[in-house]
């Protein structure tokens, strides 16, 4: 498939590069269009968000209300924390300006004048990176007052993260954003009625973003084209763990797990056999090795696999991994993550890792497994936000899928007990 | 106290903000850019500029992993181990980096020349086992490759 996230193209990341091959044409043809226009094609595009949710990005550009008197702003949400994802960096340091490009398509859309990207703190490299695009994109008009000669205006600012996993949900991102501790916050209301600084905001990744300019240049029938109807367009696929040539590629929706680790990654070193992988993220569901046969990249076929597409950042495991270990140490992450706000996650969580970390050193008691179950369904759906889903799902799925190995795991002579 | 230049750019960074307090968080890292860490006097400072209690930014600072309160050593090293590090053998790196640093994770080496942590994921995956010192990444690590790295470090 052509390459539309990450084409290969030298120096696409300089402002002449891009412009020669077609960059900024996007934001002409939009600024030529009505805002409704805009949102409109990108609606219709079925374009969904990449940062874990699949929501239909122009529809939620749709909640943005039009007659409030508050100025509005968008967050484009670069914090990607989430264990095994590692895409948005690619286009921080490959592709600047066509993300560049989309956020200013979506702030014309939604009569934005100050849109924030808010980037992790570890990526201090590629916050640079961007900003020498940002700064070049000042220059050449693209960005600032009366945008190419329009009456469109509106500043484009980084914002860098100090390292918490958190801050990567939205509310809890405006809460970092307005210079507080990142706790998520009671929804409703939501961003587009009440975001940050008590105005009215839309939070887009920026995945999502870097896809806008390719909708307007080319259309929503195009587009819609591209891989899977309901959950259609390129996708980066970050792929780690036991594979021969990890790496994030761009695919379009749809494409067979199989393909990705055996064609794409290069298959599994010492033609091991896959005990499990972890499609989205490590927050995502827990597939066996078997499960994955014909499974495909996107939103409906993930979920009727039981996991879901999440940031589509795989991690695939051999058959000679110690899953009890890989659990632990998923648990332990978000023991670290939790803000502390909820009590069922910020003492489930560690819960959770402490019996992970009795499973691993052979402690573990037989009633223990369904003790973890327990503690992961009182933590899902009670938590303000979804660190404690994502905190849940992989504990759940794990002694769904691998009840044997826990039950390998446990103390011997507990066994014989039960 | 904040260099005359690093008033000026928090002053600029400012302006960005609809209201002061979103500077916070880039003005912190400025501060700490600035002297290596955050200290309770550099709290109390920036809490008058800011017009902010000393106990947001307190709460601010001990919140976020990325902001020291403590002076580190010359070298920060992350070690990430996260799944994908875990998988491709980042217990490895991580001991070769004790053994060499002679610290385990969490402390300051007595010569002040390395701080060692454990961090979570990092963004590298794909080039995992990872860690990274500073703003740098260093990916595809192997145990030899590491010790390379740490001694190429050590003669600087």
């Amino acid at each position: 498939m052509e390459r539309y996230i990450l084409p290969d193209i030298p120096n696409l990341h300089k402002i002449d590069a891009y412009e020669q091959h077609g960059g900024y044409s996007a934001l002409k043809k939009a600024l030529g269009m009505n805002p409704a226009e805009v949102t409109d094609e990108v609606k219709k595009s079925n374009l969904r968000g990449r940062g874990g949710a699949c929501f239909p990005t122009g529809l939620k550009w749709t909640f943005m209300p039009k007659d409030n008197a508050k100025p509005k702003y968008l967050c484009v949400n670069g914090d990607e924390s989430e264990p095994g994802t590692f895409k948005d960096r690619q286009i921080f340091e490959f592709n600047p300006h066509q993300l560049i490009e989309g956020t200013l398509i979506g702030c014309y859309a939604m009569g934005i004048t100050s849109a924030y990207i808010y980037i992790r703190g570890e990526y201090g490299k590629w916050i640079k990176m961007l900003q020498k695009a940002v700064d070049d994109a000042y220059a050449k008009g693209y960005i600032g007052q009366n945008i190419l000669g329009s009456n469109f205006s509106t500043n484009i600012y980084l914002h860098k993260g100090a390292g918490a996993y958190i801050c990567g949900e939205e509310s809890s991102l405006m809460e970092s954003l307005e210079g507080n501790r990142g706790y998520p916050r009671v929804k409703p209301p939501f961003p587009a009625q009440r975001g940050v600084w008590n105005c009215p905001t839309t939070i887009n990744n920026v995945e999502t973003m870097t896809n806008v300019p390719l909708i307007i240049n080319n259309g929503w029938e195009w587009y819609s084209k591209i891989g899977v109807a309901k959950h259609p367009g390129p996708i980066l696929v970050g792929i780690s763990g036991h594979v021969n040539k990890p790496g994030v590629y761009e695919v379009a929706t749809g494409e067979l797990l199989t393909d990705l680790i055996y064609n794409y990654a290069g298959g599994v070193p010492g033609n091991k056999k896959i005990k499990a992988v972890i499609p989205g993220g490590s927050s995502t569901m827990i597939l066996r090795g078997e499960q994955i046969e014909g499974v495909r990249m996107d939103a409906d076929s993930l979920k009727a696999a039981g996991s879901s597409v999440g940031t589509a950042g795989m991690i695939v495991m051999d058959e000679d991994t110690d899953l009890i270990r890989v659990i632990s140490r998923i648990s332990k992450f978000y023991y670290h993550e939790s803000c502390g706000q909820c009590t069922p996650c910020r003492e489930g969580t560690g819960w959770l890792w402490k019996i992970l970390k009795r499973f691993e050193a052979g402690e573990g008691r037989i009633q223990d497994i369904d003790l973890l179950v327990d503690i992961a369904n009182n933590i899902e759906g009670n938590t303000i936000c979804a660190l404690g889903d994502a905190a849940a799902w992989p504990v759940q799925s794990m002694v769904k899928r691998f009840r044997d190995e826990f039950e390998k795991r446990a103390k011997k002579d507990a066994v014989a007990a039960a | 106290m904040l260099t005359e230049e690093n008033l000026k750019k928090a002053e600029e960074l400012k302006k960005r903000y609809p209201e002061t307090k979103a500077a916070l968080l880039p003005i912190l890292w400025i501060a700490q850019e600035q002297e290596g860490y955050i200290s309770e006097d550099m709290m109390k400072y920036l809490g008058t500029m800011l017009n902010l209690p000393f106990a947001h930014i307190l709460g601010v600072v001990s919140f976020y992993t990325m902001y020291h309160d403590k002076p580190l050593g010359r070298y920060h090293l992350e070690v990430c181990t996260n799944v994908s590090c875990m998988l491709r053998g980042s217990d490895k790196i991580l001991q070769t980096i004790e053994h060499v640093c002679g610290v385990k994770p969490g402390q300051t080496s007595a010569d002040g020349k390395w701080t060692v942590n454990e961090v979570e994921c990092m963004g590298a995956c794909g080039g995992a086992p990872m860690i990274a010192i500073g703003e740098e990444y260093y990916e595809n690590l192997t145990p030899e490759k590491t010790e390379e790295l740490l001694k190429k470090l050590s003669q600087r």
